[in-house]
């Protein structure tokens, strides 16, 4: 059994808090580019100005991005063959909390009733999942609140199918509209019940931008989504233009019988995920 | 055809009227900062007849929870948050007084109809360019709620301040419909 140590834990999850606060991550950056290139509105065009002025300023001044520095969301795959002393819940709340204190990054938890703010942006959103071997893979997601109140879980009857399921994600992000800062990047969750869609619509946004799905039938229709996303026209920030989103992520999960269930959960523009392997 | 304005608190009728959807308006001047819990609390000040912490009278609020301020910077990160959440709010401030609110996302029609009847504007500010918007704001201090945090009062001190009109005092609104039979 490999022991990994409390601290490397902690300072792993510190820094993807902070780094992916204050640094687009690539491929967001590069899809940026590609689509300020084909927007032809110059709304559009000076929307894309400003969040490429943001992200360098950003880099540059590690001031965070957006004032939105989100709910943690971390998803932990954790090799059969290790332990992390101390606890690994007990370690990635630690890391949070020193993340969000040194990176000067908002605190936004807060209890359901009273509104009252946790006061350090715990307790992080923890998925653990057993794997094989003995290493740990920890995945980290800022999630603003803006665009996960856009976000929603629907069952469709199986008779609906996949026309159902384009229908139904097509509408959602027409009704948010401008709400969750577009363009956005759409995770979908298809099968599984009422908790697994809405975790694996979560985590297909964890997948990089320019990632290609491996199932050849699930990228094309992640590609059909898209295409009908981006002809809606909503554009940057509801602008008006040809990119409403930067790109749609499929994750399936086998279902009921009698259920099709369906999650949609919207990202923003700056889909600030980070990833490590301790 | 967009024009851009530079305006300066507090707003007056004559700066709202003129402006119309598409606009551009660098403000400088005094604008106030409030979110979900501190409208919740200005408007159980006013059932209470209390006076609040600002004047309503030409004033600016800007939807915004912004990140702590760092060594050496008057505040964090300071983009606008989703409007809509305090559209059950704004018609009452704007009947007061208030000019102009700031946010993204749309807004509500018991919204837009006080904005005409009450000569006000909404403005959006680029969601997700907090770093960006921050650079305008040269002075911050909490003014009330000091125990909300990042949902507290502050006054800023803004100078050319990049601002769009979104839904104007003559019913109109610069979103996009999209195209989709809804």
């Amino acid at each position: 059994m490999r022991i990994i140590p409390a601290a490397d834990v902690i300072e792993a999850v510190a820094t993807m808090c902070m780094e992916s606060n204050v640094e687009l991550p690539a491929d967001v950056w590069a899809k940026f580019r590609e689509c300020a290139a084909r927007e032809e509105s110059p709304s559009a065009k000076e929307i894309f100005r400003q969040l490429l002025e943001n992200a360098d300023l950003a880099k540059e001044t590690r001031l965070p991005l957006c004032q939105d520095t989100g709910l943690a969301v971390l998803f932990v795959d954790l090799g059969e063959d290790c332990r992390v002393e101390g606890g690994l819940r007990a370690a990635i709340n630690e890391g949070v909390r020193k993340g969000y204190k040194d990176g000067y990054l908002r605190k936004s938890a807060c209890d359901p009733f009273t509104r009252k703010n946790t006061g350090d942006n715990t307790p992080a959103i923890i998925h653990i999942d057993l794997v094989p071997g003995d290493k740990l893979k920890i995945f980290f997601m800022a999630k603003g609140g803006g665009s996960e109140n856009m976000s929603r879980v629907t069952f469709l009857s199986p008779a609906q199918g996949w026309p159902g399921i384009k229908d139904f994600v097509v509408r959602r992000v027409a009704e948010a509209g401008p709400n969750p800062c577009p363009p956005t990047v759409i995770g979908v969750g298809i099968g599984g019940n009422a908790e697994l869609s809405a975790i694996i619509a979560k985590k297909a946004l964890m997948r990089s931008l320019d990632d290609v799905h491996p199932d050849p039938d699930i990228a094309a229709k992640e590609k059909e989504l898209l295409d009908a996303i981006n002809e809606l026209g909503i554009g940057p920030m509801g602008l008006g233009g040809k990119t409403t989103s930067l790109g749609v992520k499929i994750a399936v999960a086998p279902c009921h019988l009698a259920s099709l269930p369906l999650a949609v959960n919207v990202q923003c523009h700056s889909s600030r995920h980070r990833e490590v392997i301790l | 055809m967009s024009t851009t304005y530079k305006l300066t608190t507090p707003l007056t009728d004559e700066d709202v009227c003129k402006l119309v959807i598409g606009d551009v308006v660098l403000l400088t001047g005094t604008i106030y900062t409030a979110r979900d819990a501190a409208h919740k609390r200005l408007v159980e000040s006013l059932d209470k007849g209390e006076t609040l912490p600002f004047d309503l009278k030409g004033a600016l609020i800007y939807y915004v929870g912004p990140t702590p301020a760092p060594p050496g910077r008057p505040i964090g990160a300071a983009g606008p948050t989703t409007s809509y959440r305090m559209d059950s709010y704004a018609p009452r401030l704007h009947s007061l007084g208030l000019k102009a609110t700031i946010g993204k996302g749309k807004r509500s029609d018991e919204v837009k109809a006080a904005l005409t009847a009450h000569k006000a504007v909404y403005f959006g500010a680029t969601g997700g360019a907090g770093a960006l918007l921050s650079q305008c704001i040269k002075a911050a201090r909490v003014i009330a709620y000091e125990d909300l945090g990042p949902e507290a009062i502050r006054e800023l001190t803004v100078v050319d301040f990049p601002l769009l009109v979104i839904n104007d005092a003559t019913g109109g609104e610069l979103y996009v419909k999209p195209k989709l039979d809804m």
